[in-house]
C-alpha cells in the first residue's frame, strides 16, 4: 500500500537533515507506527507521503501512485490528520464535515457508516464552532474529516500527543475499529507505550530508522538480560547502581530501575549486586529479571547508533 | 521535625462565570519535595498552576506560595519561583549565553553572579561548544535541559514545570529527571505536570485532579495500594475514567 525507498529531506538549503535515507513498506490493512521523539522526522515523512512536501531524494509510492508525479491521485485517496489542528475554527462541526465531504465530491450520508461511532459523540455539539471545541472533541472531528471521503490509507500525525491516558486509550480503540474495516493506517507517536498497539513499528531517531519490525520481534531482539531493581530510596539507588562495577547500563523506569550487566552470567551478577547494595545500606532491595519494553529497546538502539 | 511548607492552599477556587475551573482544592507541598500535579485534560490543572504562580487571582479560598499571599503578594511570588513549560521556555533567536544572561538579569542577579554561574551551568550541561549558538538551532532535548537550568538559575524556592518532557527522547527524558533530582536535593521544591505515567513514579507525592477537584493525593506507592492498582497509569485511569469534563 505504501512503499518508501531511500527518501531523504533537508531544510534550510541542506543545513538540516530531517529524513535520512529512509525505506519501509506498509501492507494493505496494516496498522503501522512511526515511533520517535520530536525531530525524528515523522512529520516530514507524512508530509512527503501525502504529497505536501517534495523529497530531496528517493522514491515513494502510495497505492501504487508516485508521490511526486501522481500527487493528484494520492490526494483523492488518502486521509491526513496533521499534528496541529487544521480545520476551519470559525465553521461549525457540521459545516466542517460537509465542507470536506464536498471537496471530495461526496456527502456525509454516503460514508456515514465509517464515521458513525466517532460522530455520535460529536453530534450534541454539531452547531458549535470547531474553534470552541475541547481538545478531545477537536481530535475526533479532525479524524471524521480525514475519513469522510473513505480513504484507503489514513495518515495520523501524533494524534495522541498531549492527550491524557483515558482519551489515548479511547483513541486507540477507534483506530482498531477502523483497521477492522480494512483501512491501512500509518500513525506516529512519541509515546513508546503505544508502540505495542501497532502491528509493526519503525523506531525513529534524528531522521533515521533504528529498527523496523513487529513490537514483539523488536523486544525479542534485545540482546541482554534485563533486571529490574528497587529499594526504599530510589534516587540514591540510581546513583549507586551506576557506580556498580558490573553495570553496563542503568535507567530509571517508573517504579523500578532497569539494569544490564557487563558479565555474561546474570545470576552471578545479581548475587554480587545484592551484596553491593547491602554494603551501601539499601533496604527492601528487590532484584528480578524482567522483560524489556519497547522503550528499553529504543534506548539500547539509540546508544548503539551514537557509538557507531 | 516538621518539614517546611512552601505551598499551602485552602479551598482554593477559580470560577469563570458559572464554570468552576478549580474547585476548592486544599493541599500542602514541602520544601525539597517533588510534587506531581496530575489530572485529565480539562481537569483544571493549568488554571490552578496560574493561580499558584501569581498570574491569576482566585475567586475564593486562600493560599501562600513561598510564604507570600496569593492575592496581595503576587510580585513577590513571581520573584521566588521558576517556571518552564514545553511551549514556552527560552528565546530561540538569542544565543544560549544571552538567554542565561537575560533571565539572570530579569531575576535581579548581578553581572558578576551571572558570569560565574553561567560558566558553571554551561560546563555542567556540556554546552561549551554551542554557548554562542542560537537556542533555536539546538535539539529539543538540549533546549529543555537548558530551559530547566535557566528556570532554577536564581535558586527559586519552587519551580513549576508544565509538561517539561513532552516529545523528548527517552534518554534525554531521564537526564532531565536527573536535573530535577539535583535541584530537589538542593532544597528547591519541584511542582511538575506530566502525561508520562512512569514519571509519576519519580515524584515523592502525586495529586490527581478530576473535574476541578483533587480526587487523590499520596505517594505513588500508597496510591497504588489504595486503588488496588498495578501501576500509576491504572490509578489514573480509574480516577479519570468517570470525568465529566474533558479538554
Amino acid at each position: 500500500m505504501v512503499s518508501v525507498e531511500n527518501i531523504s529531506k533537508t531544510y534550510n538549503n541542506g543545513e538540516v537533515l530531517a529524513v535520512d535515507q529512509v525505506s519501509f513498506s506498509v501492507e494493505k490493512g496494516e496498522l503501522f507506527g512511526l515511533i520517535g521523539p520530536d525531530g525524528a522526522g515523522k512529520t516530514s515523512i507524512f508530509r512527503m507521503l501525502t504529497s505536501l512536501l517534495l523529497p530531496d531524494e528517493g522514491i515513494a509510492k502510495v497505492n501504487g501512485l508516485d508521490i511526486v508525479h501522481e500527487y493528484k491521485g494520492i490526494r483523492e485517496q488518502v486521509g491526513y490528520m496533521p499534528g496541529k489542528f487544521s480545520l476551519y475554527q470559525d465553521m461549525s462541526v457540521e459545516e466542517n464535515l460537509n465542507f470536506f465531504a464536498a471537496i471530495f465530491n461526496t456527502t456525509v450520508e454516503e460514508n456515514y457508516e465509517l464515521i458513525k461511532d466517532i460522530y455520535i459523540q460529536l453530534e450534541p455539539f454539531k452547531k458549535r464552532r470547531a474553534g470552541k471545541l475541547s481538545g478531545g472533541m477537536k481530535q475526533k472531528l479532525a479524524l471524521c474529516c480525514a475519513l469522510i471521503h473513505k480513504p484507503t490509507v489514513l495518515f495520523l500525525d501524533e494524534p495522541t500527543t498531549g492527550v491524557d491516558t483515558v482519551s489515548r486509550k479511547e483513541f486507540w480503540h477507534m483506530l482498531q475499529r477502523l483497521k477492522n474495516q480494512g483501512i491501512t493506517i500509518l500513525v506516529s507517536t512519541p509515546y513508546m507505550d503505544e508502540a505495542t498497539l501497532c502491528e509493526r513499528i519503525a523506531l525513529m531517531q534524528m531522521g533515521k530508522i533504528l529498527s523496523i519490525d513487529t513490537p514483539q520481534n523488536i523486544i525479542n531482539q534485545y540482546p541482554m538480560d534485563l533486571v529490574a531493581v528497587k529499594s526504599r530510596t530510589m534516587s540514591i539507588l540510581l546513583k549507586d547502581l551506576r557506580s556498580f562495577t558490573g553495570t553496563h547500563s542503568c535507567n530509571a523506569f517508573g517504579e523500578f530501575h532497569h539494569l544490564t550487566f557487563n558479565g555474561e552470567n546474570t545470576q552471578q551478577m545479581i548475587g554480587e549486586l545484592k551484596e553491593y547494595l547491602l554494603s551501601k545500606n539499601h533496604e527492601e532491595v528487590q532484584i528480578e529479571i524482567t522483560k524489556p519494553t519497547v522503550e528499553d529497546c529504543f534506548i539500547h538502539l539509540m546508544h548503539k547508533q551514537n557509538e557507531s | 521535625m516538621n518539614p517546611e511548607v512552601v505551598i499551602s492552599t485552602n479551598k482554593l477556587t477559580k470560577r469563570f462565570g458559572n464554570f468552576v475551573a478549580t474547585d476548592s482544592i486544599t493541599f500542602d507541598v514541602y520544601k525539597g519535595e517533588i510534587f506531581g500535579f496530575l489530572g485529565a485534560n480539562g481537569a483544571g490543572k493549568t488554571t490552578a498552576m496560574r493561580m499558584l504562580c501569581g498570574l491569576s487571582i482566585p475567586s475564593s479560598g486562600e493560599a501562600t506560595i513561598a510564604g507570600f499571599d496569593i492575592y496581595k503578594q503576587t510580585e513577590e511570588i513571581k520573584k521566588n519561583i521558576g517556571y518552564m513549560s514545553q511551549k514556552f521556555s527560552l528565546y530561540e533567536d538569542l544565543t544560549v549565553l544571552d538567554n542565561i544572561r537575560f533571565f539572570g538579569g530579569i531575576y535581579g542577579l548581578s553581572n558578576k553572579e551571572i558570569k560565574a554561574k553561567s560558566e558553571e551551568l554551561i560546563e555542567n550541561l556540556g554546552l561549551q561548544e554551542v554557548a554562542k549558538k542560537f537556542v533555536g538551532s539546538l535539539p529539543l532535548g538540549w533546549k529543555q535541559k537548558l530551559a530547566f537550568s535557566v528556570a532554577v538559575f536564581h535558586d527559586p524556592k519552587i519551580v513549576f514545570l508544565d509538561e517539561p518532557t513532552g516529545g523528548v527522547d527517552p534518554v534525554t527524558r531521564r537526564q532531565f529527571w536527573d536535573l530535577i533530582y539535583e535541584a530537589a536535593d538542593r532544597g528547591i521544591t519541584i511542582f511538575v505536570t506530566t502525561h508520562y505515567m512512569d514519571e509519576a513514579e519519580y515524584c515523592n507525592r502525586v495529586s490527581m485532579m478530576v473535574d476541578g477537584e483533587i480526587k487523590a493525593l499520596d505517594s505513588p506507592k500508597k496510591l497504588k495500594t489504595q486503588f488496588n492498582a498495578s501501576s500509576m497509569d491504572d490509578v489514573f485511569y480509574q480516577l479519570a475514567r468517570g470525568a465529566q469534563r474533558s479538554d
